[in-house]
């Protein structure tokens, strides 16, 4: 396609969408949380042109284009990839590219706000870095087995140990449970539901070499033991991860170690 | 009434779980305090034992071990969920089963006394 083309059908999309603003036509009302570092500002609300296919991110982007150009929001893939989207909508974690309008609209209107739990950096986008600090406290980082230079020792894919394992790598870092997380809310200190999934998948697989440094990083001080099982992160999760169960093993397995009963 | 944000069944457990703790916690003073009067007073004990006729007493009391089922079995259910490494398909078997026999046993409760 030209660049010719590319802007004819950008023109067309544009005059789909009607004038800037104030468009006739179904409308939704969108009230956004507005702010900054310094605490939460302004609610300040939006009328959208309501379409019958459209994301919560749509909204969002809608308005950023066409009636504020200063609001500030964050995404990149826009089809439940990269995980950078997730937003509170409605006082519930979602990822907004793949949440549709009409799941969430309430009488016509919805409430977006930035990701629970974390600081903001400007209106809905949070600030991930303590999120993803925890990760690194979690120890779920890689910790190697073999260089490069060594054969790749087989896996079974259907050994229990790497079926446990591979139930939860498919988290996307969104934070949508660390939002919905109370335990998160109510202790700064508690790494969190996706860094100890992590912790647990790393746990259980057999190229990772370093089982008892993970088990003393989510045993102390806000690690797996301050969870209280209420469950959000396994109701919220986009990919239909299940953190729960993963933090219960790690609670299983600290626990038979302390017994000195070793592996669960 | 608007609906509670983010409340799920297992988050609602929870809640329940923490506010019938904090019930019997504040209850268990008072509990004891009552217990010593059988040692030191007891006839001011049998005075403030005919408070149990009155049926605001009777309804509290109903309450009282309401809060002890759901905590006894909310505690039962976390003790089972982080300690048994159970698939979620044995966990409902298991929850069928107790909610089962604990219908049973108490239809013969009932019909005992």
């Amino acid at each position: 396609m030209s660049r010719a083309m590319v802007a004819a059908s950008t023109s067309q999309r544009r005059e789909k969408r009607g004038p800037k603003v104030g468009t006739t036509g179904p409308q939704i009302t969108v009230t956004v949380q507005r702010g900054g570092p310094e605490g939460p500002g302004r609610k300040q609300q939006f009328q959208v042109p309501a379409y019958d296919n459209q994301t919560v991110l749509d909204v969002v982007s809608w308005i950023q284009q066409n009636a504020d150009p200063t609001l500030t929001y964050r995404f990149a893939c826009r089809v439940g990839m990269c995980g950078s989207c997730a937003m509170m909508v409605n006082g519930v974690p979602r990822w907004t590219c793949r949440t549709h309008v009409s799941k969430v609209l309430q009488d016509g209107a919805m409430e977006v706000a930035p990701l629970r739990n974390l600081p903001v950096i400007k209106d809905l986008a949070a600030d991930m870095d303590t999120f993803f600090d925890k990760w690194v406290s979690a120890e779920a980082v890689h910790h190697p087995t073999a260089s490069r230079d060594d054969p790749i020792a087989p896996i079974d894919p259907e050994a229990p140990e790497r079926v446990t394992a591979s139930a939860g790598i498919e988290c996307i870092n969104c934070a949508v449970c660390y939002a919905a997380c109370d335990t998160v809310a109510n202790n700064p200190d508690y790494l969190g539901p996706a860094a100890l999934q992590r912790a647990w998948t790393l746990y259980n697989d057999a190229k990772d070499g370093a089982q008892d440094t993970i088990l003393d990083a989510v045993s102390g001080k806000g690690g797996c033991h301050s969870c209280h099982s209420m469950g959000s992160c396994t109701a919220y999760c986009p990919n239909e991860l299940d953190p729960l169960s993963a933090i219960a093993g790690l609670k299983r397995a600290t626990t038979r170690r302390f017994f000195g009963k070793g592996r669960a | 009434m608007k609906a509670i944000p983010r409340a799920h069944p297992l988050w609602l457990a929870y809640i329940l779980h923490r506010l019938s703790g904090l019930g019997l916690a504040l209850f268990l003073p008072a509990h004891f305090y009552v217990l010593s009067m059988a040692l030191n007073d007891a006839a001011r004990l049998d005075a403030f034992l005919r408070l149990t006729d009155y049926p605001l007493v009777k309804l509290a009391e109903f309450g009282l071990v309401f809060l002890l089922a759901v905590h006894f079995f909310g505690g039962l259910r976390l003790l089972a969920f982080e300690w048994l490494p159970w698939s979620a398909p044995q966990k409902t078997w298991a929850a069928a089963s107790l909610a089962g026999a604990f219908l049973i046993s108490t239809t013969f409760l009932l019909r005992a006394i």
